[in-house]
Formats: structure tokens, sequence, C-alpha cells
């Protein structure tokens, strides 16, 4: 791994990164940052800003976190993949991301590294139906994860309660994939897949999710429709692409 | 065959449009091929009816004309369809491209010498 450590890298202990992903989450990203400061104390924050056209970069930056600006709009994937790469570049260990509107809560954070040391995953979810089914959730988007849990349950091999949460921990295994193969618009769903295309495993955790601080969901049922089958054509790609799979 | 005179008109306007943007490099070469052999195959059968009966019989179609919008509609499907493909391809290059520069801009950002922010904040770059 290629530890090139300059002033922004990791110090050597902890290996650690946190990345939030953020798109003119202006209103929120500075509280984000400041609870995750309290909450963890000293580790590296990395902010993605995905070209905001709002202050976001400069309230991220003032309450303490870097930025990784990217030079323009890449959607949620790239820009995470963005932060992936450098997470590898910078040869950290562990990579957890949140997201910038304050619904999930940084003291999650250490039982989701927890289970990643324990379960021997290499990616750990932080899921918000795991012992409950009533949460801060649009229909819209509890019906996109009750579809979504039947069609990847075959392909997963197991049931996943919540596919789209993007409150995430990953180890070098999946930050070194990540860097390399990441879904580029929605995420989420189709990196599940990416998993199991290198036999990868997860496990879900338990979180509470909080309504969001400002903001609205990205995710109206006016776009359902078109993240379905956006969706699900990405995962019929990523099937093809299994490695234990050769038809020829 | 009224209509088939249109289309060669077409196609000649089609090939004259394709080498003035070859000419003022709107197009590069290698995208302009595509457009140049597929207009002129669609005035070449427009010229020539026997090989476009002669189409028209293996598509079972009985008017030529017909038989011509088929294989102009497939022609240019196909050139459409490269087109997409060749979009795709710069599109996933322009992302990694971006990331690339995110990565370098922030560790240039992690090296730089202290700026009045820094300066602020006790001298110290980062934190």
């Amino acid at each position: 791994m290629s530890a090139q450590s300059p002033a922004t890298g990791p110090p050597a202990d902890a290996g650690v990164l946190l990345l939030i992903p953020a798109f003119n989450e202006g209103a929120s990203i500075g509280a984000v940052v400041r609870e995750a400061r309290a909450v963890l104390g000293p580790i590296p924050i990395v902010v993605l800003d995905d070209c905001s056209l709002d202050n976001t970069a400069t309230e991220a930056m003032n309450a303490g976190a870097e930025v990784l600006s990217v030079p323009h709009h890449l959607g949620l994937g790239g820009c995470v993949q963005a932060g992936y790469r450098l997470a590898y570049q910078l040869g950290f260990r562990r990579v957890v991301r949140i997201d910038g509107d304050g619904q999930m809560d940084p003291r999650d954070v250490p039982r989701l590294l927890a289970a990643l040391e324990s379960s021997g995953c290499q990616m750990v979810i932080g899921s918000r139906f795991v012992d409950s089914d009533h949460d801060h959730t649009s229909f819209a988007r509890s019906l996109g994860i009750r579809f979504f849990r039947i069609v990847l349950r075959p392909i997963l091999g197991r049931p996943v309660r919540d596919p789209t949460s993007g409150f995430v921990a990953v180890n070098h295994e999946a930050i070194e994939l990540f860097s390399k193969s990441f879904p580029l618009e929605y995420p989420e769903i189709e990196a599940l897949v990416v998993l199991k295309r290198r036999a990868f495993q997860f496990v879900e955790v338990s979180c509470t999710f909080r309504p969001r601080l400002a903001g609205r969901s990205s995710i109206t049922v006016a776009r359902s429709f078109y993240y379905i089958v956006h969706v699900l054509l990405g995962v019929l790609v990523n099937i093809l692409r299994f490695e234990r799979h050769r038809w020829r | 065959m009224r209509v088939l005179d249109v289309t060669a008109l077409l196609s000649v306007a089609l090939i004259v449009r394709v080498l003035y943007s070859l000419r003022r490099e709107h197009i590069r070469v290698e995208y302009s091929v595509s457009w140049l052999a597929a207009s002129l195959l669609i005035f070449i059968l427009s010229l020539w009816p026997g090989a476009l009966r002669w189409l028209a019989g293996i598509f079972g179609v009985s008017t030529a004309p017909s038989a011509l919008a088929a294989v102009a509609m497939g022609v240019f499907l196909l050139v459409l369809f490269r087109v997409s493909m060749i979009v795709s391809e710069l599109k996933d290059n322009n992302i990694a491209l971006a990331q690339k520069v995110a990565i370098l801009e922030y560790e240039l950002r992690g090296q730089r010498k202290p700026g009045p922010r820094d300066f602020s904040a006790g001298g110290q770059a980062g934190h």
C-alpha cells in the first residue's frame, strides 16, 4: 500500500478516515462536522464537495474538516469514489462514510468500526431497519428498500435489511476495490453487488436515523421509477461481471 | 422516383456538411468516417435502382423507397450507438480525471506554505 503521507496524511495509530459526501448541504454540514469532531475526537474528516452551488465547502472548512472539491458535479457515486481513491492513496486502513444532512449519528461510528473488526467482513452497513420498521424514511424510499430487499436476496445469497443506507464502514480491502470500481450515480445498492463480485462480505448494524437537519432527500416519487430501472440495470451488469462466473 | 431524388440530395448535403465541419475542425476525422460512409451508402442506393430493388427483395419490401428508409434508419442507428459508446467512454475518462485533479489539489493544499487562514489558526498548516 502506498502510504505517501503528506501534511494531510493519516496519523500512524488510527488509520480511520471519515468521509462526508455533500452537495448543497451548507445549512447542515457545519453542524455535522462539529458533532462528528466532538464525538469522535481528532480523526481526519474529509468533506467531499460535489461542486456545491452554496457555501458547503466554506462551512465544512470553518467547522474544521478538510475538503476534497471535485472540479465539476460528478454525482454521488463519482464523488464518493474520489474519497475512496484519496483514502487508498493516503494509506488509510478503514473508512467510514456518513451523509452531510445529519441523519446519521456519529455515536454509532465506534459500533460500526467494532463490527468491522470483530466480523472480519470487508464492509459494515449502519442500517435503519434492522430492529424496527418505523423510522424517518419517506414512503418512496421505504418502497424502494422493500423492492430491492427482494431483488438482492438471491443475488447476494443472504438477506439485507437496508441496501440503500449511505452509512458504511469499510476496511482496506473494500477501500482498494471501491477506489477502482464504484458505481457512479446511485451507488449504495450496486456497491453491494460489486462487493459480491469479489466474494467480499458485509454485516449490518442497527442504527437509529434522525430527521435530516436541512434540505430534502434526493429521492422523490417522480425519480423513483428512473432510479429503480437504473439500479436494476447496474445490478445486472455487475452480476455479468462476477469473477467466479465464466460462461464462455 | 421523387423520394429517391430527395434522399440523394439530402445525403449529398450531409456529406458536404461533414466535410465542411472537418475543415473547420468541428468534428474529428475518426468520428467523421462513420457519417461519411453512411451518407455515401444512402447516396449510392438512391441513384442505383438495381441495387435498391435487390435490397428490397432481400427485405421482402415491395417499394424500393421503403427499403431505402429501412436501410438508412439501420445505418444511422448504428452510427448513433457508436456515438453513445464514445460519449460513455469520454464520461468515464472525464470522471477519473476530475477525481485525480481533486486529489492532487487536496495534496497540494496540504503541502502549501501557511497562508493567512493558517496564521490566524496559529501558524499550523492543516490541523
